[in-house]
């Protein structure tokens, strides 16, 4: 029988969950490396038991995990992440020049074709590759290396890559996301970069053409029609329908258009879920009641989804990279919280269960389909 | 031989439960010949682990959040080329590398 793992990142350490189809009954087991910041856990869709974590804290630093057997043992591998030649300058808060620095892994993406290759974004904003299953790592450097570079500035929250995604159709196409210079595409595999970031309208960029500066906060597309990309700003939801060429806003009755993550329903491509938080002074809930908004008409028009969920004195985030689907025939849906809930949905959003209600603060959640 | 106590995050990377015992590589090393650096790189070598996590890979930096203490000395604003104390280089005190008290 199919079943589902999801993999935790919370600020203490990593959780696995794992369900049967159903979504019913759920074991629990963690935390793995406990005390660790993990800010994000990903399986390979190609090998469903090679797993790669980013561990990390402020006293020692950097590691990635990898596990070869599904979450059960971990081993560290590669945690050099060298900037490509001399690193050079991006613009610090106050807009002067600051160096490029490294901070940590934000974000692991594995490859869509070879478990071996893994993209990495980190902070400062730069992707890196490895094709040795995390023992070494290379900076593809023409991203950070773009004309716009030197003016990119960090957001509140430093200056992460935080999003890549691979198109799995067009063959080389790729796109990264970074708090807060923008959105950016590759057609070559991700040696060169362009910001695609036309129609994007950002309060203080008094500039409506603005190549750069915009606090994406995430993007998603569906597998099946990978032009159409839909995109939570740091405030308004976005959609393209030619690879992010252009962006309209599609927000339309959401109670609140601030947020961090967005996800697609895994088999119907014009469903999609965001979590709309009150504003960017207070990242909870609108009137403390916690709804997931999907829309299953591409935008515009959302509806809310609360049962199950608290509906009062709820006042948690939800983090960008804390929502994920699973790839069930009836799609489940799934997210944690800064007050360490981790929710799912066996019904595509109409009724919520709390899997736990006690992990640390969750920074991450994704989703592997098992045969 | 010397002496190294690890904080416990670090000792669970590197699977050791106690202290650990270095030799310092080389020709017999004079006792007070023995740097800072030198234990560092001991400590890495044994345990490539923890490379990264107590100084910078890249430009051999102590971590800002990590210490270094020994016979009631406070050497972590001290260089590689530092000499340990006499006591640490002949292993009859450790050198502590500690984590600072701070964070939530």
């Amino acid at each position: 029988m199919s079943g589902v793992r999801v993999l935790v990142g919370t600020r203490k350490g990593a959780f696995v969950l794992t369900s049967d189809g159903t979504r019913q009954e759920w074991s629990v087991a963690g935390p793995e490396f406990p005390g660790w910041e993990i800010y994000h856990v990903k399986g390979s869709p190609v090998d469903r038991a090679r797993i790669y974590a980013s561990q990390s804290t402020g006293w020692f630093g950097q590691l990635i995990q990898r596990s070869d057997d599904g979450g059960r043992s971990w081993q560290p591998v590669g945690k050099e992440f060298a900037y490509d030649g001399i690193p050079g300058t991006h613009q610090w808060y106050d807009g002067t020049p600051h160096p490029w620095e490294f901070a940590r892994v934000w974000h692991l993406e594995p490859s869509l074709t070879d478990p071996d290759t893994v993209y990495a974004g980190v902070e400062d904003a730069a992707l890196f590759r490895s094709t040795d299953a995390g023992e070494t790592w290379q900076e593809l450097s023409g991203l950070r290396g773009h004309d716009t570079g030197s003016r990119w500035q960090p957001g509140a929250g430093g200056m992460c890559l935080h999003t890549i995604i691979q198109d799995p159709v067009n063959q080389g196409r790729m796109f990264a996301a970074i708090s807060a210079a923008g959105a950016f595409r590759s057609d070559d595999a991700g040696t060169t970069w362009r910001p695609i970031n036309h129609g994007l309208q950002s309060e203080g960029i008094p500039d409506p053409e603005a190549e750069i500066g915009h606090c994406v906060h995430r993007i998603a597309l569906h597998p099946s029609r990978p032009d159409v990309l839909f995109m939570q700003k740091h405030w308004d939801v976005m959609r393209s329908d030619d690879a992010g060429e252009n962006w309209h806003e599609v927000s339309g009755n959401l109670p609140s258009d601030f947020g961090f993550p967005i996800s697609v329903h895994a088999n119907e491509p014009d469903t999609v879920y965001v979590l709309p938080i009150t504003s960017d002074s207070y990242r909870f809930p609108p009137e403390g009641k916690l709804r997931v908004y999907r829309s299953r008409t591409g935008g515009n028009e959302w509806e809310a989804l609360s049962a199950g969920l608290p509906q009062q004195n709820c006042y948690v985030n939800v983090l960008r990279d804390a929502m994920d689907v699973d790839s069930l025939d009836e799609c489940g849906v799934y997210f944690g919280t800064t007050g360490g809930q981790v929710y799912v949905s066996a019904d595509g959003g109409d009724s919520w269960d709390a899997i736990v209600r006690d992990l640390p603060a969750v920074l991450s959640v994704e989703v592997q389909t098992l045969p | 031989m010397i002496r190294v106590a690890l904080p416990a995050h670090l000792r669970t990377l590197a699977s050791v439960s106690g202290e650990v015992a270095l030799d310092i590589p080389g020709p017999a090393p004079d006792a007070a010949a023995v740097t800072l650096g030198m234990a560092l790189d001991a400590l890495e070598e044994r345990h490539p682990v923890l490379r990264g996590t107590i100084r910078d890979q890249a430009t051999g930096r102590r971590r800002a959040f990590v210490r270094f203490f020994a016979c009631q000395q406070d050497l972590s604003h001290e260089s590689a080329e530092f000499p340990l104390p006499q006591a640490v280089a002949a292993g009859a005190e450790p050198l502590l590398i500690v984590g600072a008290m701070a964070g939530g």
